[in-house]
């Protein structure tokens, strides 16, 4: 009874600590893009530099009226960003911030974390097809379409460094890199890193793939007819996921919370090489133009697909021929 | 699923796969008050039927009623986005049919303040259409955002000039109402040397990018045949191969003087016309910069010291007269009654023309690539239904 009071206790802290982070992750991409743009950002609430900005746009969202549209299929509109959430917060539970800090160190836990992220597909297509919008259906449609297909070289790059590791268990991943993190593990390491970035964009929605939000035709895509909290909590299922998947690769390849200094500085380390990924992602965001449905199919078929297979067979035979565990 | 809900989505289908979905009027990538009736099969549009009139204000009937002092103020009001040459087509034909000279200095100034309001119109299509292929939350954002950073100079130098930094009221019939203020023509060349290192820039971040070269390359072709056919104008007829220009073909204000290239492409594509604009941007600069060296001494105006609105008379007559605005083509035709105020004006407005080209070449293409090809096509709505 105690060991589930503690676990609940656990599940309890990382869902407040994921929601805060989140929150002021917003406001590091808008400094970030401001700065890239030549602006200066969210900076009067909470002068200087806009620190309660955050805390005053989901102050805004929660006092916004909700609308639901007549022709709406309201169980599966009200349910939506519900299904949506929950995937996107469930990943969480099994990454391990230190050795022993986290929910649940599952030894199947990056097979938890692909099988669940790919789970919001469902949320999304709710919310597309129930809002009986024609924008939102085509977004959703989209949706269906691109993570279907991202999802494959996603989670065959991230296999990679399972294959290294020879355990799917995120904390055994992260002892194996002690001596060498795996994005440095000769040219398989940065391969695999730079393919998993591009799924990641794509997973995650963000430009240049973010056809199905894809404001400039289909306005708002799935989300266009969600407003207050129901809409703050798309975004935050969309901001948990995509920090989510920035600790999964800093996990897989930049070596979790191994770095210099004291042990306790881990989960610090741990936190900046998500930052890291999440910023390369949003560099690349708020520097390309959308591409095309089309392409973006194409771009994942006819290259990353093969390419991920080719390399989680690389990876293969060089553990095989280097025996087990010497990776 | 209620019945209700079921009878909507049912009826949007039609019961043979096809949606039809509106774009705008209200739309975040309509420039201006457009609406597109698309027809989709599944993201493939068969059919658009393009809705223009939101945005009439009768304008030249409004002509109609005000007088040749008065109206070159509202001219600007058709293409809001390159006010200086719609005022300019417009005391080009008062001056035609009234036969009015235009002194030396004011047709340097005309010319100076064309390409400039040329660099800034063309400054705001970069913006726009980026964000419409990249979207107001993404790299479309940024590119678009460096485009407004340099307008916005462009801005301050006709703020300095007429006091106005959209709708200007610069030409008067017979000249220019403004002399250049002290140091403006430093404040200039160092705007335009500027925006000339800035333009590198700005082709360094979208040639060097597959995505934007994949997003228009290829995309929304208008050729030679159907460009003549539909008679589009500026931009897009010279990316369709035709070297037309009116600045060259029938020169006005003494552009004969000046030393510029008309850039011709030959695909016919979105990035054609991307890369006619920004030559032109380049072209622009040089004329600037001419015209700046060469500014004749001289008055700014043959008829000075307007008193009252109603002092300039023309004789009966009928003309019609065009210039380059940075759309295309825009045309006056002018009847005078010999009055003080015209008795019919019309308007040839160069979005208006360049328009009709959009159902020729958009089915076939993906929703995404509607977006991309309007931008392209520059559209400024005011013109459109003026």
């Amino acid at each position: 009874m105690s060991e589930l009071a503690g676990h609940a206790l656990t599940g309890f802290i990382v869902l407040n600590v994921v929601i805060g982070l989140v929150t002021y992750v917003t406001l590091l991409e808008r400094k970030f893009a401001a700065r890239m743009q030549s602006r200066i950002g969210p900076y009067y609430v909470g002068w200087p530099h806009g620190w309660l900005q955050p805390i005053a746009d989901a102050l805004k969202l929660m006092m916004k009226e909700d609308i639901v549209p007549t022709a709406a299929d309201r169980w599966v509109y009200n349910l939506a960003p519900i299904v949506f959430l929950l995937p996107c917060i469930l990943i969480f539970a099994t990454l391990p911030f230190a050795p022993g800090l986290g929910v649940a160190d599952l030894n199947i836990g990056v097979l938890f974390f692909l099988a669940v992220s790919s789970l919001e597909i469902v949320g999304l297509f709710m919310g597309g097809w129930g809002s009986n919008n024609k924008y939102a259906l085509l977004s959703a449609m989209r949706a269906v379409n691109q993570i279907i297909s991202y999802d494959l070289p996603f989670i065959f790059a991230a296999l990679v460094p399972v294959v290294l590791a020879g355990s799917l268990q995120m904390s055994v991943i992260v002892e194996a890199q002690a001596g060498l993190w795996y994005v440095l593990y000769p040219v398989l390491g940065q391969l695999a890193f730079l393919l998993f970035l591009i799924a990641t964009l794509a997973a995650e929605n963000r430009v240049p793939f973010d056809i199905l939000e894809a404001e400039s035709e289909l306005v708002a895509g799935f989300r266009v007819e969600y407003s207050g909290m129901k809409f703050a909590l798309i975004q935050l299922g969309e901001y948990a996921h995509m920090i989510g998947t920035s600790f999964l690769g800093a996990l897989l390849f930049l070596g979790g919370w191994l770095g210099p200094g004291p042990a306790w500085l881990g989960p610090l380390w741990f936190l900046l090489k998500a930052m890291l990924i999440f910023l390369v992602v949003t560099w690349v965001r708020w520097s390309f133009v959308r591409i095309r449905v089309d392409h973006i199919l194409a771009i994942s078929w006819k290259l990353l697909l093969p390419a991920t297979i080719v390399l989680l067979m690389a990876t293969a035979f060089v553990v095989a021929w280097r025996g087990a565990g010497a990776a | 699923m209620d019945t209700e809900a079921r009878r909507v989505v049912e009826m949007g289908y039609g019961g043979n796969e096809r949606l039809v979905m509106n774009m705008g009027p209200q739309h975040p990538s309509a420039h201006g008050v457009f609406r597109a009736i698309l027809t989709l099969e599944g993201e493939t549009v068969v059919a658009i039927d393009a809705v223009i009139g939101y945005l009439h204000r009768c304008h030249e009937k409004l002509a109609e009623t005000l007088t040749y002092v008065q109206y070159p103020s509202i001219a600007s009001k058709t293409d809001y986005v390159s006010a200086m040459t719609a005022e300019l087509a417009y005391v080009a034909a008062v001056e035609k049919v009234g036969k009015i000279d235009v002194p030396k200095r004011a047709q340097y100034l005309r010319v100076l303040v064309a390409e400039l309001q040329r660099i800034a119109s063309h400054c705001l299509w970069l913006g726009t259409w980026c964000l419409d292929m990249g979207g107001a939350l993404g790299g479309g954002a940024t590119i678009f955002l460096y485009a407004i950073r340099e307008r916005e100079l462009v801005l301050d130098l006709f703020e300095a000039l007429t006091g106005a930094r959209l709708l200007y009221g610069f030409h008067q019939v017979g000249g220019v109402r403004y002399d250049l203020p002290a140091g403006w023509a430093e404040q200039c060349r160092r705007t335009v040397d500027l925006i000339e290192q800035r333009l590198d820039e700005y082709e360094a971040m979208l040639e060097n990018n597959a995505f934007f070269l994949v997003r228009t390359q290829g995309v929304g072709v208008i050729s030679r045949e159907l460009a003549l056919d539909v008679g589009v104008c500026g931009p897009l007829i010279r990316g369709s191969g035709v070297a037309y220009d009116v600045r060259r073909t029938e020169p006005y204000s003494s552009y004969e003087a000046f030393d510029f290239n008309v850039p011709v492409e030959t695909a016919g594509d979105c990035f054609a016309r991307y890369r006619v604009r920004m030559v032109e941007f380049r072209e622009s600069i040089k004329i600037v910069r001419q015209a700046l060296d060469g500014l004749p001494e001289g008055p700014i105006s043959s008829r000075p010291g307007v008193k009252s609105v109603g002092q300039v008379r023309i004789p009966k007559g009928e003309g019609y007269t065009r210039v380059e605005g940075a759309r295309g083509e825009i045309g006056c035709h002018l009847v005078a009654d010999g009055g003080a105020k015209p008795y019919r004006l019309k308007w040839r407005g160069a979005s208006f023309c360049n328009l009709a080209v959009l159902p020729h070449i958009i089915p076939g293409h993906k929703v995404a690539d509607v977006v991309a090809i309007m931008g392209s096509v520059d559209p400024v709505f005011g013109e459109v239904d003026r």
